[in-house]
């Protein structure tokens, strides 16, 4: 039996925790298979038999909107031999799933429609009134402005206990829309990384490697936005997105990070996203109509770049980017990344975060191509004999700590990895 | 069970002589409407070739697929600027995430870079500190089924396919797909106004990233 609390120490962690397969299969089943797991966004599955399969854990499951228009999520499983119901990744599946072994059929809430030859079963154990001929769904579904989560816990915190203060991420995106709501960009960029999902979830909030690990892109971009000022001409914003990851150590070390409980937390904002261009002009006029002028610079005014929901959501808000994190071994990640529309707003709004999409989070990336790369070494480093313990040393002690909140004093700080061990511990118990 | 028995058993046969049920087997009697729902099948015929029969097709075909075989053989040979080079002045490379898009302004794309972000990747892959480049890595292009889709006195459309393998580290991956190239005819040579290019697994997980223009 595992000792996984002598793994976890308050500024440091034992090289295991991202390497050992039993502690892995431990993280699948008390971790993902439990806490709150993001679907997809009610924009995905509009229609009724619309549905998108994703996993939870080692769970197939299948978001479906009903005929009722409530969403569900169900076990992507027939009752009768275990073959799935849905092949394909997302699609509309019509007034049932019908499996296509041997043609049982389910209502889209998941019960039972109809039994082939259903005689066959007379005087057998098993009749279509027993729930075991019905899909099985996931213990609790709930969605918060529009964001679709499941658990497959029957008991457990609330999803807006488990989101806490981190729930600013749907917030923060939403708001930033003159009528409060986001609209999916039905294209997901899938990345596989070689290496464990706590790389992801640390580097996110991470201040002080971008201008390492990104030098040879932010030093780049930087040149070439010079070199068109030179000429005259005003580089556009998306170049910006590039550029500012050669910023200097000091410049990064004043960027805050804030700790919540659970391991969520929030890197501030860098990048200074609202130029004073006339299309901004116009949108931010269409937000004071809508919200008052106090309310809509509130919602402008929020210093974010990236939420994370831990143990598997980057959420960057302002530019309505969302990666998840599917685990599938110690040593490999799948990442699904989207973005969202914000509703009424202008084309050339919705270009400032498809440019994000394109340049920093599309498979062509020329940011996460070097983090990848640091990530998968990471895994073979850790994997060796040549020491047991990762440092978190960075500024311990020197944090500011109010009530379940830590905010860093530097931005460079290492507290972001010791709240989230400090999260996975509180998960792992003994 | 003795052989005789079975011997007997086998003998009462069933026979499905007459297939009259056919339309309505199976899940067409239970769901017709169940997924996947729509007929699978080709969206439209490719275009055939416009210059296929008149005067100087020939020699106009060999001078486009010698252009597609040098802009491999520039990527396979990491000569990174003299790629660049080969397109317009405002010319684009674009890698559209999925087949069905027709513009790269307000959709998602893999690549939709300018020769200005072009020169930015240029200079990110061949920088000391780019880490992703140390491993050792490579690719090979080949490219054919060249089709001359359009032409015109000031330039044309052309299809073509392509196959790429891809060493990175100890590990090979495979790309494919279509290219579609409007050149812009300038002297006796051409410059790309616009490369789409359509990968087959575009839309499958990328097993790492791309670092340059496939």
């Amino acid at each position: 039996m595992l000792n996984n609390q002598n793994l976890i120490e308050p500024d440091r962690v034992h090289r295991s925790v991202y390497t050992d397969q039993a502690i892995f299969d431990q993280e699948v089943e008390g971790i993902f298979e439990k806490v709150w797991v993001y679907c997809g966004h009610e924009s995905q599955v509009k229609n009724s038999g619309d549905f998108h399969c994703v996993q939870i854990g080692r769970q197939p499951m299948i978001m479906v909107r009903g005929h009722d228009r409530t969403i569900r999520v169900l076990y992507n499983r027939c009752p009768h031999r275990g073959v799935q119901l849905c092949g394909s990744q997302s699609g509309n599946t019509g007034s049932a799933f019908v499996c296509s072994y041997h043609a049982w059929s389910f209502h889209l809430d998941g019960h039972i429609r109809g039994i082939p030859l259903q005689k066959g079963y007379e005087g057998t154990r098993l009749t279509a009134a027993n729930p075991d001929c019905s899909m099985k769904a996931a213990a609790r579904v709930a969605s918060y402005r529009g964001f679709v989560f499941a658990s497959l816990a029957p008991s457990g915190p609330s999803l807006e206990e488990f989101l806490g203060t981190a729930r600013i991420a749907f917030d923060d995106m939403c708001d930033r829309s003159p009528v409060g709501e986001v609209e999916i960009v039905p294209v997901c960029h899938r990345v596989i990384q070689h290496s464990n999902w706590k790389f992801f979830m640390e580097n996110q909030l991470d201040a002080l490697h971008p201008s390492v690990t990104h030098q040879s892109t932010g030093v780049s971009a930087s040149r070439i936005e010079q070199a068109l000022r030179e000429a005259g001409t005003t580089p556009p914003l998306y170049y910006h997105y590039l550029s500012t990851f050669a910023s200097s150590f000091d410049q990064w070390d004043s960027v805050q990070t804030i700790n919540f409980p659970r391991g969520h937390g929030i890197l501030k904002g860098y990048m200074g996203l609202r130029p004073n261009d006339p299309d901004t002009q116009d949108y931010v006029a269409s937000m004071h109509e809508a919200y008052g002028k106090e309310k809509a610079e509130e919602f402008l005014g929020r210093s974010i770049h990236h939420v994370l929901i831990y143990p598997y959501l980057s959420v960057q808000s302002p530019l309505q980017q969302l990666r998840c994190l599917r685990p599938i071994a110690p040593d490999k990640t799948l990442s699904e990344i989207w973005h969202f529309r914000l509703k009424g707003v202008s084309p050339a709004i919705y270009r400032r975060s498809l440019w994000y999409f394109n340049l920093v989070n599309s498979p062509a990336t020329m940011i996460n191509a070097d983090d990848l790369e640091n990530w998968a070494k990471a895994q073979w480093g850790l994997e060796s004999k040549g020491g047991d313990w990762v440092s978190f040393h960075r500024n311990h002690g020197g944090d500011t700590v109010e009530g379940e909140v830590t905010y860093s004093n530097n931005g460079t700080s290492e507290v972001v990895m010791r709240n989230q061990f400090k999260a996975w511990a509180a998960y792992m118990g003994t | 069970m003795t052989d005789a028995r079975l011997n007997e058993r086998l003998i009462e046969d069933v026979v499905i002589l007459h297939n009259a049920q056919a339309s309505r087997t199976g899940a067409q009697v239970i769901a017709p409407d169940h997924q996947p729902r729509k007929p699978v099948g080709p969206q439209s015929l490719p275009m055939r070739s416009a210059a296929a029969n008149q005067h100087g097709s020939a020699a106009l075909q060999h001078r486009v697929e010698q252009f597609l075989y040098h802009q491999a053989e520039l990527l396979d040979g990491k000569h990174w600027q003299a790629y660049v080079d080969l397109f317009a002045a405002d010319g684009l490379y674009w890698m559209p995430a999925t087949p069905d898009q027709t513009e790269w302004l307000d959709s998602p794309s893999i690549f939709a870079e300018d020769v200005s972000m072009m020169q930015i990747r240029t200079a990110r892959v061949t920088h000391p500190n780019a880490w992703s480049q140390a491993p050792m890595w490579g690719t090979s292009h080949l490219v054919g089924n060249a089709v001359i889709e359009s032409v015109s006195e000031t330039g044309l459309v052309v299809r073509s396919r392509f196959q790429m393998m891809e060493l990175r580290r100890d590990s090979v991956r495979h790309f494919a797909g279509t290219y579609r190239h409007s050149l812009r005819v300038q002297g006796d040579d051409f410059r790309i106004t616009l490369q789409r290019v359509d990968l087959v697994n575009g839309q499958a997980p990328f097993d790492y990233v791309l670092q340059v223009w496939v």
